[in-house]
């Protein structure tokens, strides 16, 4: 970088505002920015991907094919499904992560801003990388998100900018991951030990370390993709000796990890703002740490519970459904733990809270249609179906998605210095709750009563559950357009204003600056008073 | 800058750069480790149904005592330009006893082509009990316009065979080479996967 960025970078520290124009965002290196960046970026990802699914169930609304090609069906769902995993969710984690950590731990900014400004710029780069690939001959990648040889081989002209928009996801998600690791293990203020860091940043360093082992992975694979494609390797063609499936086991590696990369923070959140609001410390502080960190390590040895019909042998079946059926395990303390934080609590229900009630009874739902795929026998029936599509979506559209908005409800007047519009607020909540529910409940019976997913078209008996499921899917996709403008409306600063603290004494270091939250923070690490301190 | 700033700025670098490493590792794991090693797993478990991709060497221990019925099944890959099949939809056959068994392939293009059958054993766990002593996967198969022709393959079935297995399926797919050929100009079959190009 040129030394002119270096001089911005030292003046930040001397305590002046933010540069003035466009500068400031290209060369962001504070914190507070580059976070309101990623989120910013991850709601324009979220509603071009919203779009694609809205085309996606337009045209399921009734049997028949009404409205788009199938391969363009298939590319409406491979990017749709791209685009949310990693264009909206880890993003909008990220975001969060960069505008939280530190000051949750007291620290002047994150560890590495330079690092910081390249991970973030890079992601407009890969996506518009991913998008231009629409018009591009062929059309764009329609194999699934899964990107499974060698039906994505057959992508046109698209493949290669496939490829290489993965690996860019991947540079900017491990970039991001170092940078938080290294500001948590480095940064924190004096007086926070390791035990008594928030939960959210507990989460969210056990995710880094989930990033950077499996995001590599990913991009080693995709990458021989590439080199099966272009320079004559077989490792997934049959003819030269390869094999198909050793793709399935390589992304599954990576893949499984990665749901947890889309939870986990979640988890944090939740755990946030339900003592918040509860007004009682979080139940088993510890436990949840431990639980966080046996989900993570059993994460990577679950992988083939997405294979069940390959035809492995039963031995391999028993290990991964038993292993995965430990999950639930650690999964279930976290649940009891917020359920045990709510007893006998004070509690209250704003509209961070309220996402977080329902997450916690929707993510639960979530887990258990996961236990049902996770028993073999079943599976082979359910495998592919719409009742695995109910399955992902309910952990993560109510699971992940309404982490990430309670999130932002939670923490937007300390970022703005106004509350938002809490009527509101509870609007957007309710519709979404419903519209979620009626969008993807019916896709469970579609799936037991034999619907495959990724098909463009179905058998008449499937009519009236897809025609429930679109009706919800445009609500919620209306729905989020109030979301919006809450923002815009408290970002504008038309709310009361809100006072450091925000709400009724919530528990860390945040809390203790002004709302908003000044440019710079932290210069001096901060003394971490009792009423402040997690266990 | 203070100088409990100052070293904590490097001590940052440094696991900055241990974190790198690792996710370079990462990389090299996915990308260079788990290919060879799955391969090899799947070569001693028996495991995704391959079979030996050259010349067993075998005792033949005929078990007159039991019968295991073999069936044929030919595909050809996509589009490629092959009439493929077997002579007898399958046979019965007592495990140790050496079979020969006839598959036939024609060309129905009017240009040369060059293919590679890749054969695959059902129940994965009879693959490595099926052991061929000639096959024609061995090598590729060159085919003049419009050729047809008759292709051996020389096997056993381990009298090992666990009780509980009383079918196999043997299955060629039949693939063009083009596909590999073309877009391996610069390198032909020098991949990885180098072991395995001429099963
Ligand atoms: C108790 C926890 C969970 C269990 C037992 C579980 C189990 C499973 C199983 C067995 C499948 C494969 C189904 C099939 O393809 O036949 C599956 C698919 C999936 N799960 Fe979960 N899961 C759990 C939690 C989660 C979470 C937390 C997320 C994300 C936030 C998630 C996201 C997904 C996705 C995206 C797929 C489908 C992937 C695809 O094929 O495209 N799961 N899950
Ligand atoms: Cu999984």
């Amino acid at each position: 970088m040129s030394s002119a960025v270096t001089d911005a970078h030292e003046h930040d520290h001397d305590h002046h505002g933010p540069a003035k124009g466009l500068k400031r965002w290209l060369y962001a290196t504070n914190h507070k920015d580059i976070g309101t960046m990623y989120l910013v970026f991850s709601g324009i990802m979220f509603f071009i991907g919203g779009f694609m699914a809205l085309i996606i169930r337009s045209e399921l609304f009734t049997p028949g094919l009404q409205f788009v090609a199938p391969n363009f069906f298939n590319q409406m769902t491979t990017m749709h499904a791209l685009i949310m995993v990693f264009g909206a969710v880890m993003p909008a984690f990220v975001g969060l992560a960069n505008w939280m950590i530190p000051m949750m731990i007291g620290a002047p900014d994150m560890a590495l801003p330079r690092m910081n400004n390249w991970s973030f710029w890079i992601l407009p780069v890969a996506f518009s990388m991913l998008l231009a690939t629409l018009v591009m001959p062929g059309g764009a990648p329609a194999g699934g998100w899964t990107m499974y040889p060698p039906l994505v081989l057959q992508t046109g002209d698209a493949f290669p900018f496939l490829i290489f928009s993965v690996h860019l996801m991947g540079l900017s998600s491990i970039m991001g991951a170092i940078n938080v690791i290294v500001t948590i293990i480095n940064m924190r203020t004096p007086d926070m030990t390791l035990l008594k860091m928030p939960m959210f940043v507990w989460t969210w360093l056990i995710t880094a370390y989930l990033l950077i082992a499996v995001m590599p992975v990913l991009a080693g694979a995709v990458t021989m993709l590439l080199t099966d494609q272009f320079f004559g390797t077989s490792f997934f063609l049959a003819a030269g000796g390869g094999d198909p499936v050793m793709f399935q086991h390589i992304f599954w590696f990576f893949g499984h990890p990665e749901v947890y990369i889309m939870i986990l923070p979640a988890f944090g959140v939740v755990s946030e703002i339900i003592p918040t609001f509860a007004r009682k410390p979080l139940f088993g502080h510890d436990s949840m740490v431990y639980a966080a960190s046996s989900i993570a390590f059993l994460s990577f040895i679950v992988w083939a519970h997405h294979m069940f019909t390959t035809g492995m042998p039963l031995t391999g079946q028993l290990f991964f459904m038993f292993a995965t059926m430990l999950i639930a395990v650690p999964t279930g303390v976290k649940v009891f733990n917020w359920t045990a934080t709510m007893w006998k609590g004070a509690m209250t229900f704003e509209t961070p809270m309220l996402f977080s009630l329902a997450f916690l009874f929707l993510f639960t739902i979530g887990g258990f249609s996961g236990l049902m795929l996770a028993v073999v026998s079943s599976d082979i029936q359910y495998h592919d179906s719409y009742f695995v599509v109910a399955h992902f979506h309910y952990v993560l559209v109510p699971g992940s998605i309404f982490g990430i908005m309670a999130a932002v409800y939670y923490w937007l007047p300390k970022w703005t210095g106004h509350m938002y519009n809490e009527k509101l607020g509870q609007v957007h909540f309710w519709l979404s709750t419903i519209f979620v529910n009626v969008t993807f409940f019916p896709m469970h019976f579609l799936g037991l009563a034999g619907m495959p997913r990724r098909i463009p078209d179905y058998s008449t008996q499937f009519a009236d559950f897809n025609s429930i499921a679109s009706i919800g899917a445009i609500g919620f996709g209306l729905s989020q357009l109030l979301f919006v403008y809450v923002v815009i409306q408290c970002v504008r600063k038309q709310g009361a204003k809100a006072s450091s603290e925000v709400w009724e004494h919530p528990k860390g270091l945040e809390w203790t600056v002004p709302s908003p939250a000044p440019y710079h923070t932290f210069n001096d690490p901060p003394k971490v008073a009792a009423e402040v301190a997690f266990s | 800058m203070s100088i409990e700033a100052q070293s904590r700025k490097s001590s940052g670098r440094s696991l900055g750069w241990k974190l790198t490493i690792m996710a370079v590792g990462m990389f090299a794991f996915g990308f260079l480790v788990l290919p060879p090693l799955y391969d090899v797993f799947c070569e001693v478990t028996g495991l995704g149904g391959k079979t030996n991709s050259s010349a067993a060497e075998v005792e033949i221990a005929v078990d007159e005592s039991r019968q295991v019925r073999l069936e044929f099944v030919t595909t050809v890959n996509q589009y490629a330009p092959w009439e493929f099949r077997a002579e007898t939809d399958g046979m019965t056959i007592n495990p140790g006893a050496l079979y020969d068994a006839t598959f036939v392939a024609k060309n129905l293009t009017a240009k040369d082509k060059i293919a590679q059958a890749v054969p695959s054993v059902a129940p994965q766990q009879a693959a490595k009990y099926f052991r061929k002593l000639e096959c024609f996967c061995f090598t590729t198969q060159e085919f003049a316009p419009g050729e047809e022709k008759q292709m051996p393959v020389r096997f056993i079935v381990g009298s090992d065979l666990p009780d509980y297995i009383d079918t196999i399926t043997l299955s060629y797919t039949f693939f063009d080479t083009e596909r590999l050929s073309d877009n391996s100009s610069a390198m032909s079959h020098s991949s990885p996967h180098e072991t395995h190009s001429t099963q």
